[in-house]
């Protein structure tokens, strides 16, 4: 086993391979049903970053069967939001995807997590609208997650909870327009937040701005272990910032999650 | 004005999400006001801001709180919870105690006013859902108490408006303002009262008389400015003394010379009234025919005389029971808009204590102490200026329209 650069320990996530992956519904504007998957092609792209995982990255990944029905389920960062022994799980937004919720909260239970469920009617994506930052849990509002979930997020892990505002349809999730970096830094696309939203970021870290057909690419949709960046392909500039700054990108095809808009990021749950 | 309090809580000033709801009030038309904001106490605490927001129509408030709705803001559907009196004189455990901020309470999905309101008391709804603000002695069993804070929602004070009469003023105690242009103010304000409908309440101790300011406020009264005058048994005994026997506590008036067993005048002015029955009589049988409390008797103007222990007689007028003479001066200070507090601790602070916030309060003493315990004691709408009483009596007299002294 490979160890990371995050102190000595295997960086853990949570993956669901696309054994029913498609396109059944729209609901975000990526998704469009005349524009399906080839389900094939999928899978070999999410194997390859399997791979890119487990061996240039050196994480642990642990699998979730995917449920048939639950077309969506691969996207597994929205299962929750996982620290310590706790799992917060998610209350979507559309019901098209609560079906993923107890198949979620029934693996966090059998592997060993104590699984809390959100206040009632707070609607809250998991990791995809929460990302931890340094001394912050970054959280994203207002199109998929409510903003009562970052109050009830900040008392479970007692942590600063900075809510940012997403305005913008096709950056639904924070994990798909901010990407932290270490403690201190994130790259982010600004025009997916609101002017609120942007000074906060900028006041708290150090930040690369993505550009807008890099942002479109999910640039910011990367899995970050240690010092290697695994993201979407098509991102030159992210990926020459990156460089720049010690960071080991490693780019992957993900044209046919990026349908149903999801890309790296989307596919992995951070477990630890 | 439509207003709802809500509340924000969260990490609220990291994320600016309470300037961000501070400016969509704003943006829609509304107005806001933070009534309590508690930082958190370490990094990872949440803050919590209590907000009052208000709008010129309830759709725009409507509007105002769905919108703010989506950044966190909460709003309050909690009722007030209530407790019957478990005994006549008794509130149940954890009554909301009142202070005398305007209050209004949460009672069948609306909000009704506690009016009048008054400090250290209790909110009792009688049935057909009236409200009303009352203190322990007047709870009977079974009584409907509000108990905690849920639903209760208190209005501060609000920023004076500078071209108010007394807006220069400052709530602190001074002997250093300018005493004539406070003055001034208050006849403004006297003059506002009675413009719009508004009784004026003067509260005065023995030391008018003691200073020879006596004939002041008897012009003052003679002259129809003053609605109620809230006094012990001294002020009532000198005023009479005086009027009898031309001395305050057996000093003359006219020219401070000690009177010979004049020390027992007061005594001898109390006693002839109570011979008299009260002080109505003896202004209709003649015998008392001028001083403050004739001029009460002649131009009609209400009086409370409150006994204390230490008073001679009393004068047959003086209400020795003091909760009956609680009951009386509150019975006397609905519509009260401006209460003027003369030279006496006891009966302003008393008086302090059933003044809702809203009325405009003055107190003059020649010794801060007593200006400084009316507003300890929560009466913080008050101003105080520290002068001698006659100075302030004979300034007031001079400036109020149509006083002949």
């Amino acid at each position: 086993m490979t160890e990371v650069c995050t102190g000595n320990q295997t960086t853990r996530v949570m993956m669901c391979a696309p054994a029913h992956y498609s396109l059944e519904y729209e609901i975000n504007p990526w998704m469009r049903l005349e524009n399906r998957p080839d389900t094939e092609l999928a899978a070999e792209q999410w194997s390859k970053l399997y791979e890119v995982l487990t061996t240039e990255a050196g994480a642990e990944v642990s699998l979730i069967g995917q449920v048939e029905g639950c077309p969506d389920m691969v996207f597994t960062a929205n299962a929750g939001l996982v620290r310590g022994e706790i799992a917060l799980l998610a209350s979507f937004r559309h019901p098209q995807r609560a079906l993923e919720e107890p198949h979620f909260a029934e693996w966090f239970s059998q592997n060993g997590y104590t699984v809390y469920m959100p206040p009632t009617g707070c609607r809250f994506e998991g990791e995809g609208d929460a990302l931890f930052a340094g001394a912050n849990l970054l959280a994203g509002y207002l199109k998929r997650s409510d903003i009562c979930s970052h109050r009830w997020m900040a008392e479970m892990f007692s942590t600063t909870v900075l809510s940012l505002e997403l305005v913008d349809d096709r950056w639904y999730h924070l994990d798909t327009c901010l990407l932290p970096l270490g403690d201190n830094r994130v790259a982010f696309y600004p025009g997916a937040f609101d002017a609120y939203a942007q000074t906060v970021i900028r006041h708290h870290y150090e930040t690369i701005e993505v550009e807008l057909d890099e942002a479109l690419r999910f640039a910011c949709n990367a899995v970050v272990i240690g010092e290697t960046v695994v993201l979407p392909n098509g991102c030159p500039h992210l990926e020459a910032n990156l460089r720049k700054l010690g960071y080991k990108p490693v780019s992957v095809e993900m044209s046919e999650f990026l349908k149903s808009g999801g890309a790296s990021k989307c596919l992995t749950l951070l477990l630890n | 004005m439509p207003s709802e309090v809500v509340r924000l809580e969260g990490h609220i000033i990291d994320s600016l999400t309470l300037s961000k709801v501070m400016d969509i009030i704003l943006r829609e038309g509304g107005e806001y006001h933070i009534q309590r904001f508690a930082m958190g106490a370490t990094r990872s605490d949440p803050s919590h801001a209590d907000i009052e927001v208000s709008a010129p129509d309830a759709a725009t408030l409507d509007r105002i709180l769905h919108m703010t709705q989506q950044h966190g803001v909460q709003r309050s559907t909690g009722e007030v919870n209530l407790v019957a009196a478990p005994k006549d004189g008794v509130l149940p455990e954890g009554f909301y105690s009142t202070t005398n901020l305007p209050t209004r309470i949460r009672l069948d999905s609306t909000w009704t006013p506690v009016d009048p309101i008054e400090m250290d008391c209790a909110i009792v709804v009688k049935s057909e859902g009236i409200v009303e603000c009352l203190p322990m002695h007047r709870v009977v069993k079974g009584d409907r108490v509000v108990v905690g804070d849920q639903g209760v929602h208190v209005t501060p004070v609000e920023r004076r408006d500078p071209d108010d009469a007394f807006g220069f003023m400052g709530s602190e105690v001074s002997t250093e303002r300018p005493k004539a242009l406070v003055v001034a103010a208050i006849v403004q304000a006297m003059l506002d009262a009675r413009g719009q409908g508004g009784r004026i309440l003067f509260v005065g101790g023995p030391a008018i008389l003691h200073t020879g300011a006596g004939r002041f406020l008897e012009a003052i009264i003679k002259a129809g400015w003053i609605d109620v005058l809230f006094a012990g048994n001294a002020l009532a005994t000198h005023d009479i003394e005086r009027a009898l026997f031309g001395t305050s506590l057996g000093v003359e008036i006219a020219t401070g010379n000690s009177m010979a067993h004049g020390h027992e005048n007061h005594l001898r002015a109390i006693n002839r009234i109570r011979g008299c029955g009260s002080i109505r009589a003896a202004v209709e049988n003649g015998t008392l025919t001028s001083g403050i409390m004739h001029a009460c008797i002649t131009t009609g103007t209400d009086f409370v005389l409150a006994g204390s222990i230490r008073d001679d007689g009393p004068l047959p007028d003086v209400i020795t029971d003091t909760i009956k003479a609680q009951d009386a001066m509150r019975s006397q200070v609905k519509g009260v808009a401006v209460a003027l507090m003369v030279a006496t601790t006891l009966h302003s602070v008393a008086t302090g204590n059933l003044l809702p916030a809203s009325v405009r309060t003055l107190c003059v003493d020649s010794d801060a102490d007593s200006v400084i315990k009316l507003m300890d004691r929560g009466t913080h709408q008050a101003f105080g200026i520290v002068t001698d009483c006659e100075f302030f009596l004979k300034e007031l007299a001079g400036r109020l329209p149509g006083v002949e002294v």
